[in-house]
């Protein structure tokens, strides 16, 4: 029974047709929890005693740096899910995955420099974090170059999947390395996040912020699997019929 | 032994005796290939040596200055020989056929990939460390850094070619494969660079380093492991398209 | 060592189908291939010739249908296929620097044996210099050498085997051909020239061709 649920998730049509009664309302929730925690962090929040009025840059920076790092963990997990059952749709969604999670990570790191500045006097520090999202971006980077670099998609999907993993194995490696590498060069300096204690005014819309992101996160990853899909898929009945603008029967 | 007459299909119910050559033939093979190319085993030295030359001419011959950069600079310069280097690791197997016969045979992948990484290090790693402690002269570093430099390059480059050869298998059924096995494999070389460079940083500070080249031997003896493992699969992708 | 009547070599495949880049190349195919048997496939440039031999032996991923190796079905069987399996692709799989003896014993052949393989197709005298130094054709020979050698595996899949050959290279290697039949083997090839073998199938891709404007049914999607 159960697999018998896995074996439609596979199929693009279904994928296709359940999803589109799931986008108006994931939209809707990413831009009132977006909204509300935006307006809740920048005017009611209250100031930081040390940094002021900057801190608050972290309603940004940390659900961006958060759903960097998530992303591409979901992007490995579709890609394997593709290696190991060889379902086309995972492959769309990890290609799918890969510009936005790269663009979060773009996101966080160019408002954790926009916070150097009024912390540390400068746009750019050799900071653990800082340094873990430039690389985290770099691997981003590679995925999508080595994706551009093959004539065939289907091999493009399954050697990126593969760089992928490999990526996913050597993060929690990078980021302890980095971590130490940081320690040893400049220790107990002020660091970005220190989320343990943080005040519970400044929290909540934190909160609400990550979840928000959360939304927008899977809104916009599945409109970009479905284009995806839709490119892939436009050989069959069923892809002929969306796009001429037809109703779609029954999927059974 | 064997005349025209005596040719004979071999009976498919038998047990095989075509188990396909052993991980010291492949070695031996891969060996002999190496040293047939002798060019294509100087150039990353003469890369290595060649660039840490300009070094000097770039940030001034000031001693102090230079014995600062010399750990950092020597162990990227190794980084990028090995890497530069191996964009032709499956090359020329991929193009000939005889990386497609590798796959059919009945030995694992894994060995055949650990074999030809294995030859590397041996044509462009070892040489490098080897070659390293003149270059630390020459550069300035105190001589309590020379110990630590080759020990941690002899572990380091190891692991830079069996991380490297994931990249080389992705990426040999492209037509120009450089750039683009660069971008993918150098975030995954960090963390083997940041405990070369800390252990040479340790020995010249009068600390121990063995942590470190532990951490690099830990770091080799996973991608030994592992990295084999991907570039096999990476190689059955590359076939297919 | 001869082999036996009954011997199992035995290659079936029931309604295969092709797909490459989400095009079907062809559906439907069946065939079985028995001991001392061949099979030629033919067809135009494009329908999928060598995507089905790299089918046959596990090298290519987008196919439908079932394949059967003695019985017993791939892609579990696929290891014991391989054992059995002497495969000459487009790609030769002679390494360019080595030279055509070594390259023979990197496939395993005894010495001797490699030598006389090489002396029948005409390539006595080259054995110890550098394939990258050998003509293309020259190269060819080198891995049609192993057709020549004693012990070979059952099944031989070719990819154009005939390409590139002269007249007395054809004829020699359909002699070698036959020889193998009688004792048992079998043989799939794909050429566009005739082949002169006695017990010879042909199928000819063009006719399991899928029309490339007919939009596909959902059915070549989901798990494979």
């Amino acid at each position: 029974m159960a697999w018998q649920w896995f074996h439609r998730l596979g199929s693009p049509r279904w994928f296709y047709q359940k999803t589109s009664g799931w986008l108006p309302w994931l939209a809707a929730a990413s831009v009132l929890l977006l909204l509300v925690g935006t307006v809740w962090g920048l005017g009611f929040a209250p100031q930081d005693a040390k940094q002021g009025n900057s801190y608050r840059i972290i309603y940004i920076h940390v659900p961006a740096a958060f759903l960097a790092l998530a992303g591409y963990y979901i992007m490995a997990f579709s890609g394997a899910i593709g290696l190991i059952w060889k379902m086309k749709l995972s492959y769309a969604v990890m290609r799918a995955a890969a510009p936005i999670g790269a663009v979060l990570t773009f996101i966080a790191l160019f408002t954790g420099s926009l916070w150097g500045k009024p912390t540390w006097g400068t746009y750019w520090v050799w900071d653990a974090r800082i340094t873990s999202m430039l690389i985290l971006l770099f691997l981003y980077v590679g995925v999508i170059a080595l994706s551009r670099a093959f004539a065939r998609e289907q091999v493009a999907d399954k050697a990126c999947a593969l760089l992928a993993l490999v990526g996913t194995v050597n993060i929690p490696i990078i980021y302890k390395s980095v971590d130490w590498w940081f320690t040893l060069h400049q220790p107990a300096t002020i660091k970005l996040t220190e989320s343990s204690s943080i005040d519970p005014s400044m929290f909540y819309p934190l909160l609400v912020m990550i979840i928000g992101f959360y939304c927008f996160y899977a809104w916009t990853l599945l409109v970009h699997t479905r284009n995806l899909i839709l490119q892939r898929e436009w050989r069959t009945q069923w892809a002929q019929q969306v796009l001429r603008g037809e109703p779609l029967g029954d999927a059974g | 032994m064997a005349s025209v007459d005596s040719i004979a299909v071999r009976d498919p119910a038998e047990p095989c005796h075509r188990a396909g050559p052993g991980f010291m033939a492949l070695l031996r093979v891969e060996l002999l290939l190496a040293l047939r190319r002798r060019a294509d085993i100087a150039n990353p030295l003469l890369f290595f040596v060649t660039v840490l030359a300009l070094l000097p001419l770039g940030v001034g011959p000031e001693p102090e200055l230079l014995a600062r950069m010399a750990p950092g600079m020597i162990w990227v310069m190794a980084l990028l020989a090995t890497l530069l280097s191996q964009e032709s690791l499956f090359r020329s197997d991929f193009e000939d056929g005889s990386l497609e016969q590798l796959t059919l045979s009945p030995q694992p992948l894994y060995f055949a990939v650990l074999a030809k990484v294995t030859v590397h290090w041996l044509v462009t790693g070892l040489p490098l460390a080897l070659l390293s402690p003149l270059l630390a002269m020459m550069l300035n570093l105190p001589a309590a850094g020379y110990p630590s430099l080759l020990l941690s390059l002899l572990l380091g480059t190891a692991c830079l070619s069996l991380i490297g050869a994931v990249g080389a298998a992705l990426t040999v059924s492209l037509r120009r494969a450089g750039l683009l096995l660069a971008l993918i494999v150098m975030p995954l070389y960090v963390p083997v660079l940041i405990f070369g460079t800390g252990a040479v940083q340790a020995a010249l500070d009068g600390y121990a380093y063995s942590v470190q080249l532990a951490v690099l031997a830990a770091l080799l003896a996973a991608a030994a492991a592992l990295a084999p493992l991907a570039a096999a699969g990476a190689i059955r992708i590359s076939l297919d398209s | 060592m001869p082999v036996k009547a009954n011997s199992p070599a035995c290659l079936q495949v029931r309604d295969l189908s092709c797909e490459r880049d989400g095009r079907r190349l062809f559906a439907g195919l069946s065939f079985e291939l028995n001991s001392g048997g061949a099979l030629q496939v033919e067809g135009a440039n494009g329908t999928g010739k060598t995507t089905l031999l790299r089918t046959l032996i596990g090298s290519a991923g987008d196919a439908e249908g079932n394949i059967y190796w003695n019985g017993a079905a791939l892609p579990a069987a696929l290891p014991q296929l391989r054992e059995s399996l002497l495969y000459i692709g487009h790609q030769a799989g002679i390494r360019r620097g080595l030279t055509p003896l070594e390259n023979l014993v990197w496939y395993g052949a005894g010495e001797e044996d490699a030598l006389r393989a090489l002396e029948q197709v005409d390539l006595f005298g080259f054995e110890g210099s550098l394939c990258q130094h050998l003509s293309a054709g020259q190269n060819r020979r080198v891995a049609l050498a192993r057709l020549y050698l004693s012990n070979t595996p059952p099944l031989w899949i070719l990819d154009e085997p005939l390409a590139a050959l002269d007249v007395a290279g054809v004829s020699s290697l359909q002699g070698q051909m036959a020889c193998h039949l009688s004792r048992g083997g079998c043989i799939l090839f794909t050429s566009h020239q005739p082949v002169a073998l006695a017990q010879l199938q042909r199928v000819n891709l063009s006719d399991y061709a899928v029309a490339a404007d007919a939009f596909m049914e959902e059915g070549a999607y989901g798990l494979g």
